[in-house]
Formats: C-alpha cells, sequence, structure tokens
C-alpha cells in the first residue's frame, strides 16, 4: 500500500465534502470503493455505524478505520491526516483574508446550490447502499424504524446503533434473518 | 508555548467526548468560549457560517478556525490535531479488536443489525439536508401562504439533478464533485 496515494486519496476526500460526516458517502463511495476498492460498501456502513458511537467526527473516524485497514496503524494515521489536510489549507486562508466569506452573497447563493446537490448525492447514495444493507424483512424494519425515529425524535444515534447491533444478534438468534 | 498546549488540550477533550459527529462539538465550542475567552459567542457563529460554507469535515473546519483565529497558522495546526486525537486512537484500538472478531458470528450478526441502522441514519440526516435546501418552513409559519414553503428554483434543481445522476447512461459515471460544482453555479447564477 502506497501511503502517499492513500493521503493524496483522502485529502480529495475531505476538498469534496461539503456539510458534514454524510455528505462524505457519496464521495467514499465513488473514491475508496469504486475507484481504489480499498473497501466494500458494507465495509463502509460497517465502519460508519461504529464512528457514529465513537467520539470525534464521524468524518475521521472513518477515514481512521479505512487507512488502517488498508496501512495498518501507520495508515489509519496518514489517511485521517489526508481528510483534515484540505480543511487546514482553506479555513486558514478564508479566516486570514476574507473575513466575512460567509456573509457574500454569491457564496451564500452557491452554498443553497450545493445543498439541492447533496440532497440529490445522499439520496442516490441512500438507494445504493439498500439493496446491500437491507436484505431482508428484518433489516428492512430496522432501517425503516431507525429512520422514522430519527426524524421525529431526538434522540442520540448511539442509541439506534446499540439497539440495532442487539436486533441484529437476537434476530440471527431467533432464525428471522435471511427471511 | 503553553497556549498550544492549552489549545492542545481544550481539543483533545472536545473529540473525546463529542459523540456523533461535527455538529456534537458545538456545546463544548460554546462552554471554551466561555472558559477560555479565546472568542466570543458572536464569533462563533461566524465560525460556524464559514465551517459550513467551506469544503471538509464541519468539526474539523471548527478546530482549524478556533485554532487560527487564536494563535495563527500553528494555532490551527494544533487545535486541528488536538481533536482528531483521541478518535484516531480509539478506532486504531476498535479496528484492531474488530478485525480479530471478524469472523464471528455473533460480531456478523451485530453487523448484520448495524447495516440497515447505517442506511436509515444517512437517510434521516438526508432529510434534514431536504428541508433546509428545498423548503422554506420559516416563510411558510410566518406569512401561512402554501406556495412560500416550496423553494420552487431548488426543487427545479434537484428534479433535474435526480434525472442526470440517475437517468442519463453517460453522466451517470460521472464524479459527484461535478453535479456540486454545477450546483454552485447555477446556486450563484440564479441567486437561490
Amino acid at each position: 500500500m502506497n501511503l502517499f496515494a492513500l493521503f493524496i486519496a483522502f485529502a480529495r476526500v475531505g476538498v469534496m465534502t461539503f456539510g458534514g460526516g454524510y455528505a462524505m458517502i457519496p464521495i467514499l463511495e465513488r473514491e475508496i470503493v469504486d475507484k481504489h476498492g480499498w473497501a466494500s460498501s458494507e465495509e463502509l456502513m460497517d465502519y460508519y455505524a461504529v464512528g457514529q458511537c465513537t467520539p470525534g467526527v464521524i468524518a475521521v473516524n472513518t477515514a481512521t478505520f479505512i487507512g488502517q485497514k488498508c496501512a495498518g496503524t501507520v495508515g489509519g494515521v496518514v489517511a485521517t491526516l489526508g481528510v483534515v489536510f484540505p480543511s487546514l489549507v482553506i479555513i486558514c486562508v478564508i479566516a486570514g483574508i476574507l473575513t466575512n466569506f460567509a456573509d457574500i452573497p454569491a457564496v451564500k447563493s452557491a452554498f443553497a446550490g450545493i445543498r439541492v446537490c447533496v440532497c440529490v448525492l445522499i439520496f442516490n447514495a441512500v438507494v445504493k447502499l439498500w439493496k446491500s444493507a437491507v436484505p431482508d424483512k428484518g433489516a428492512l424494519c430496522l432501517c425503516l424504524g431507525v429512520f422514522v425515529l430519527s426524524v421525529f425524535l431526538d434522540i442520540s444515534p448511539v442509541v439506534y446503533v446499540v439497539v440495532c447491533a442487539a436486533a441484529g444478534i437476537l434476530l440471527t438468534r431467533l432464525g428471522v434473518r435471511g427471511k | 508555548m503553553m497556549l498550544y498546549l492549552r489549545l492542545f488540550w481544550e481539543f483533545f477533550k472536545t473529540g473525546l467526548f463529542a459523540v456523533g459527529g461535527g455538529m456534537a462539538t458545538l456545546p463544548f465550542l460554546y462552554s471554551m468560549s466561555d472558559a477560555t475567552g479565546w472568542f466570543s459567542h458572536a464569533q462563533l457563529a461566524d465560525m460556524i457560517a464559514v465551517s459550513e460554507s467551506t469544503p471538509g469535515p464541519i468539526g474539523v473546519n471548527m478546530a482549524t478556525y478556533v485554532g487560527f483565529s487564536t494563535a495563527g497558522i500553528p494555532g490551527a495546526v494544533v487545535a486541528t490535531l488536538g481533536l482528531i486525537t483521541p478518535s484516531v486512537i480509539i478506532i486504531l484500538i476498535i479496528a484492531r479488536v474488530l478485525a480479530a472478531f471478524r469472523q464471528n458470528k455473533v460480531v456478523d450478526a451485530a453487523f448484520y443489525g448495524l447495516r440497515p441502522c447505517s442506511v436509515g441514519l444517512i437517510a434521516a440526516a438526508g432529510l434534514l439536508v431536504v428541508k433546509i435546501a428545498l423548503f422554506d418552513v420559516d416563510l411558510y409559519k410566518q406569512t401561512g401562504v402554501l406556495m412560500n414553503l416550496f423553494q420552487c428554483k431548488a426543487i427545479a434543481l434537484a428534479a433535474v439533478l435526480i434525472v442526470l445522476t440517475r437517468y442519463v447512461k453517460p453522466l451517470k459515471k460521472l464524479h459527484p464533485v461535478f453535479f456540486i460544482l454545477g450546483s454552485a453555479a447555477v446556486g450563484a447564477l440564479f441567486s437561490f
């Protein structure tokens, strides 16, 4: 595994992620799963779930996971530094020069446009992930349950992750899995 | 030197205790503002706006911004490293344990439950973006006019993007960043 390639790949992910960890999913799918094949869609889901309930920024947690899988401890560190590098450069430039950056009307409009695109990209990612993550009725119930509850209630994602892990074990034990 | 150590320590604590993504760092930044006086609440509001309007994870952007405004470029680096150090250590440990138990039937069963959970969480997060990007709930509540609920230009753009990314063969394989840049241009041109 080329550490430099790992750094560059995650720097690309960092520079193309607009608006938080979940916006990173479509970009990770493209850069890490499709282009480099360093992880599968299923693994991405696993890392994302674990990243939700461990402390820290989800994007960083996911990067550390994938880097570790590709090239051990050093890989985890390199991938993480890669994903934060663009932020360091961009924020320092903006904070140093353009103090009123976020108030510029053109910037506001451009980001309103980007948000629309992020909606569509997340929708496409959900459709794609759905196929591999929801193979049977049990998984369907879990997925819809989490979706509906997290839309209407303000509960920490940690709760959903813990409950669903337990439900996965229970459903498998009961022999409901795969039906 | 003391300032750098303090910056690292403050963001280390934030990275250690903020569970659930970038926005979970907010309460920690508010209490940091009160405890250290490095920045005011008003400055923090500006930092949030900039962090959301620039590429990169929001939590990382905020740490960089606070570090930069407190102690320049070295401050930015120190604050960011402080934020990511706890999660890197924790994830590296979990990744090792996970690799050892990957073939374990119970672990496999747990992940069978976790994957649909991830998809549900991502879909819910997506819906939150839809609410902000395509609708104007505040304006609708103020005026009571149903048409004000919809941001027509944004909905039109979303419809075009769905068709382009899902149904137009040569474009389906295009990198997502082109759609992001295109949408930024459309947003700026038609003043969304």
